[in-house]
């Protein structure tokens, strides 16, 4: 059967590099058209008429837009290495944190470059708050998935670019004494080469900060 | 007889909460109703077991609490899977159109509603009412292409969408008649007016959806609450 699988992405947006993170770890071939926001395809305005956002995942002329509902859709579709656990109540958690992660932490983390002197201060205290909700789920496992990667590992990579951001600018939001799991489960996803063909290449992170900190409002979902 | 650990902590006045209730009687699962107050302080229940948001619907079954008004409908579909009624369609793609629109409701509808609710000024409302008109001819659109000409979004039977955006209608009813205007019209809408209609009298709807004018009495103390929590502190 023809299978024709292709993502409309941008290089800098979490959540169609998160997208493209499932598309590997599933081993699914697929053609990738990078859209630049400022000017986007017709195509892509065409298959997401709604929002207007990346990503948007085209199967066989399908398309399907928003993040998580591409990677449930996936995990329905290509059954080999599911994200999700089987368990139903395993299940409830697994989408409670990951809808955590992007209804809170990614809002106060763009929140961070837009505030200084004591609201930054705040905010920060606001995701340390957040972030020990995520230590939390980390306790006695070697990935939110368990014992292999899944589907809140997936939603969390932004961790990892929390990380990279902070040894860029110097701001360590996310220190290694407070979040010591955390810390342990950036450097064990950063060990596999799926994960890191799907961060910012480090010829390209500056220009992530400097976009990061200028946009406050995302062009993506 | 409830299934004993069966247990939806909300109030009658939460679209989020009616959700949870109308999945339930759609797999006819009989539950315990435990109320929580929304105009008071929050309970230790309430706290205890949504410590992440505190806030309501809080679903417990065999003790474990799910919280998300979407997360618990997907967890009641996956645990309750002998009944006829699907919350979800079957096929993969089908599921995904749904879950999209489900979350333009709660991510693009919802919010725009919430803001003509609360709209302290004159220009804040006219914002956020034609936000929600716009939204509601989307939602139109929306109905056309999932319905495929049957009355539910979910075809024959009520499904994730009807529940998601039927769960509001009361509200709906309610900030239109503030605004003075049909929210959902004959004009640009006819087919979700009709399709309200039918959701409305439906089985396991029809006890759930509270009655107008306790709901716009309630929606006046909210309102207050919320302006008084928003307001700048001297």
């Amino acid at each position: 059967m023809g299978e024709e699988v292709k993502l409309h992405g941008m290089w800098a947006s979490p959540f169609s590099r998160r997208v493209e993170l499932a598309l590997k770890l599933k081993a699914i071939p697929y053609q990738y058209i990078e859209e630049d926001l400022s000017n986007k395809t017709p195509s892509l305005l065409c298959y997401n008429p709604v929002h207007k956002k990346v990503p948007v995942l085209v199967h066989n002329d399908k398309p399907v837009a928003e993040s998580m509902v591409i990677i449930e859709y996936m995990d329905e579709t290509w059954e080999n290495n599911p994200f999700l656990p089987r368990d139903p109540y395993e299940r409830a958690m697994a989408r409670f944190y990951a809808k955590f992660i992007d209804d809170k932490l990614l809002p106060t983390l763009a929140k961070l470059g837009q505030t200084a002197g004591k609201e930054k201060e705040e905010t920060i205290e606001e995701i340390h708050e957040q972030l020990k909700v995520l230590e939390d789920e980390l306790k006695g496992k070697q990935f939110f998935g368990g014992q292999r990667i899944g589907y809140l590992d997936i939603v969390a990579m932004i961790l990892v670019w929390l990380h990279l951001a902070g040894s860029i600018t110097g701001q360590k939001v996310l220190s290694t004494e407070k979040f010591p799991l955390i810390y342990e489960w950036i450097e064990r996803v950063m060990k596999m080469e799926v994960v890191n063909e799907c961060l910012i290449p480090e010829e390209k992170r500056q220009d992530w900060i400097q976009l990061a900190q200028r946009a406050p409002k995302s062009a993506s979902n | 007889m409830a299934e004993s650990n069966v247990k939806v902590l909300g109030t009658w006045a939460s679209p989020f909460v009616m959700r949870v209730k109308i999945a339930l009687h759609l797999k006819s699962v009989r539950y315990e109703d435990v109320e929580e107050d929304l105009l008071a302080p929050k309970s230790e229940l309430l706290l205890k077991s949504n410590p992440v948001y505190k806030k309501i619907p809080v679903f417990f079954h065999a003790h474990n609490p799910i919280c998300e008004s979407l997360i618990i409908l997907q967890y009641i579909d996956e645990v309750w899977t002998t009944s006829a009624s699907s919350i979800l369609p079957s096929d993969p793609y089908e599921r995904s159109q749904s879950r999209f629109w489900a979350a333009y409701v709660d991510d693009k509808f919802f919010p725009a509603l919430r803001r003509l609710l609360i709209g302290a000024t004159e220009e804040d409302k006219k914002a956020a009412l034609e936000e929600v008109v716009e939204g509601t001819v989307v939602l139109e659109g929306a109905f056309g292409e999932l319905s495929k000409g049957k009355a539910f979004f979910g075809g024959d039977n009520i499904g994730f969408v009807d529940i998601a955006l039927g769960s509001l209608l009361g509200w709906i009813e309610v900030i239109g008649k503030q605004c003075e205007t049909k929210l959902v019209s004959e004009a640009k809408t006819p087919r979700l007016v009709q399709w309200a209609d039918c959701f409305s009298a439906h089985e396991a709807v029809k006890d759930v959806l509270p009655d107008v004018d306790k709901l716009a009495d309630f929606g006046l103390k909210l309102r207050a609450k919320i302006l008084k929590a928003l307001a700048p502190t001297n």
